[in-house]
């Protein structure tokens, strides 16, 4: 077993046991802390895979700026006790559970259906060449320059938006 | 971890809790894009997921202000007892 499949299954299962575990809390700030470490683990994954700068800009960008914000909604508000999943009603119960069971079907037969093409054969040297900072930076600014404006004017008007939204009524 | 996700919001009755579902089902589908773009040695996969992380930022943002506008009148997070879509 080589080191590189130890930490796949580690991170992965980290991974796994923080989401569940994340849904199962009532408490919000202990799911919003069960999502950072998926988030975290998440990174370690992204650089199993040589995805550097993205297990970076996971960590500073989710793990960081989205998390804080999160916390900092839910210390604001400080919700109330909310219902169990079990007290609610039986009609809205069934819908749930199929709704699952038909997405966690498809999901399971896709994985099982595919087989692996000659297409995905691993070139490790190359897979490492694309993950770096500098090839990602050369793309970002040459082909998907427009795709790039188009995020930063979106990142923009969301700023606008939410000060507007959140801030008090005004005459 | 997608299945998780939607388990999550479809059983939570958290507003807030429900968005970091959300959060959750964005991750799962970035890091399919990171296996594969790995696996193809094909750096647009990284870069959509560039893109999505700054589209969460954006969508995460402007959520939790109409969750705070909402707090404001309705005095709840509880997605049940908002209905003031309602016609």
């Amino acid at each position: 077993m080589t080191i590189e499949i130890v930490l796949f299954i580690l991170f992965g299962s980290i991974c796994a046991v923080s989401a569940v575990l994340m849904i199962t809390r009532p408490n919000p700030v202990l799911s919003a802390l069960f999502l950072v470490l998926n988030f975290c683990s998440l990174a370690g994954l992204y650089l199993t895979l040589n995805a550097q700068f993205i297990a970076v800009a996971q960590v500073i960008v989710y793990a960081g700026a989205i998390m804080v914000f999160f916390l900092f909604v839910i210390m604001l508000l400080n919700p109330e006790k909310e219902k169990r999943f079990f007290e609610q009603k039986a009609k809205l119960r069934i819908f749930i559970i199929a709704i699952v069971a038909l997405v966690l079907v498809q999901i399971v037969y896709i994985i099982f259906l595919s087989r692996p093409s000659e297409v995905i054969t691993r070139e490790v040297a190359r897979s490492v060449e694309t993950g770096t900072v500098e090839n990602i930076g050369r793309e970002m600014f040459t082909n998907y320059i427009l795709p790039f404006e188009a995020a930063g004017y979106l990142l923009l008007a969301a700023t606008i938006g939410a000060l507007v939204l959140a801030k008090k009524k005004f005459e | 971890m997608f299945t998780v996700g939607i388990v999550g919001v479809l059983t939570r009755r958290n507003a807030i809790v429900v968005f970091m579902c959300i959060e959750l089902m964005l991750n799962s589908a970035n890091l399919t894009l990171i296996t594969y773009s790995s696996y193809l040695g094909d750096v647009a996969g990284q870069l959509f997921v560039f893109f999505v992380m700054s589209v969460a930022a954006a969508e995460a943002a402007v959520g939790l202000a109409i969750i705070i506008a909402i707090y404001r009148n309705k005095l709840t997070v509880n997605i049940d007892e908002i209905n003031i879509l309602k016609w």
